[in-house]
């Protein structure tokens, strides 16, 4: 199963791109032309994020630097360390939604110490695969429109983030603790 | 609530800055976020271009449509607002395909093409319509079946099981995605229900200005 669906994942991408086209040159498009033209659009598009992304990656990354993050959590880590969970994975909880890399650097850095297998890698893995970065999907794809006002998104976004987290902790501590 | 949690950061990170006596790390990090932000920006040119090029071909080949009426009951519930067969579906599509299968090279763009044809449809234009919360719902989720980046740092640290994290990985972004959609649908309705209903005659000048500054001053908080 896993393997069926590592095939798939290397595939995917090489076989749209070669049946797209030839599949548009049946149906009599110009597929160069219509490619190029298309394309003109995509440029635009990224130059369209830069405020947004710059805006929104200043602040977090004086959040990150001033120590208030490292503040926070100091904070909330023993809150939850009486219910089994390791204090080490926390700050992912606050890390995920915020920053990517920052994120990614964070489960990297757990692995090397703790050991991939270990309960704490397993966990920082999880955590890490099952969501993705929440304030930069919001920033990018609002962004890349001109949304200004997102409503109640981030709301979600930000709600689904707390349960993927216990959800990965919760899954984690059934199967491997 | 953006604006709270931009201006929070900001704010926050000045008063620690200040107790800690970090305040050359803050200027640092200003010009490191800035930079970055570019970097990442200019990262996703290459992607846009290209994909966006081809969701072209695809869309001038009827592709997209094909997909949308193929598919498009699979994930109408998901956008009852979103017209049957419209191409902004044959994008939705493409984004969740893409994202379960770890593909987010591709996801990015065809999520930010879904967002530009639900845009179309938005009388709006610098406010969410409830299709886009939506989209964004299922992309800060994000289900994923192959966690690949991980499985390669898990093997990078001589893992004796790199792909064992998939089967933990696949339940708790099923739990995420799940209370993203359920949170999503709860709030689509109390926004419907808190939301006045529309004056009669309005002339069309008035309507934008109007009808982004009364109804969503309230949802902001």
């Amino acid at each position: 199963m896993l393997h069926l669906i590592s095939l798939i994942s290397a595939w995917a991408i090489p076989v749209m791109i070669t049946f797209i086209p030839l599949y548009a040159f049946t149906r009599k498009v110009p597929v160069y032309e219509s490619f190029v033209e298309g394309a003109k659009d995509g440029f635009g598009t990224a130059i369209a994020i830069i405020p947004h992304l710059v805006g929104m990656l200043v602040a977090i990354s004086v959040f990150r630097a001033s120590g208030a993050l490292d503040f926070l959590m100091g904070f909330i880590a023993p809150a939850l360390e009486g219910l089994g969970v390791p204090p080490e994975v926390l700050p992912l909880g606050l890390l995920r939604p915020l920053t990517g890399t920052g994120s990614l650097a964070y489960t990297t850095d757990l692995i090397r110490v703790h050991g991939p297998d270990s309960l704490i890698g397993m966990i920082a893995s999880t955590i890490q695969g099952s969501t993705d970065t929440t304030l930069y999907v919001l920033t990018v794809y609002f962004g890349a429109v001109g949304i200004r006002n997102g409503r109640y998104a981030l709301k979600v976004g930000l709600f689904s983030d707390i349960i993927g987290f216990i959800a990965a902790i919760v899954v984690c501590l059934l199967v491997f603790g | 609530m953006i604006n709270g949690i931009w201006l929070g950061m900001i704010v926050i990170g000045f008063v620690f800055a200040a107790v800690n006596g970090r305040m050359d790390a803050f200027t640092a990090a200003v010009f490191d976020g800035a930079k970055n932000g570019v970097t990442v920006s200019f990262g996703l040119i290459s992607v846009l271009v290209f994909w966006m090029g081809m969701m072209r071909v695809a869309e001038d080949a009827g592709l997209l449509r094909k997909i949308a009426r193929l598919l498009g009951p699979v994930v109408g519930f998901l956008f009852p607002d979103v017209p049957k067969g419209h191409p902004a579906i044959g994008y939705i599509l493409s984004n969740m395909s893409a994202n379960l299968l770890g593909l987010g090279n591709a996801a990015t763009p065809m999520g930010i093409k879904a967002m530009q044809e639900l845009q179309t449809l938005n009388p709006d234009k610098e406010t969410a319509t409830p299709a886009m919360c939506t989209l964004l719902a299922l992309n800060t989720a994000s289900i994923t079946l192959i966690p690949a980046t991980l499985i390669a740092i898990r093997l990078n640290y001589g893992s004796a099981d790199p792909a064992g994290i998939v089967g933990t990985t696949l339940a708790a972004t099923a739990v995420a995605t799940l209370a993203a959609i359920g949170a999503d649908r709860l709030f689509r309705r109390l926004t419907l229900l808190r939301r006045p209903p529309k004056p009669p005659a309005v002339r069309t000048g008035d309507h934008a200005a109007g009808g982004s500054a009364v109804p969503h001053t309230s949802m902001k908080g």
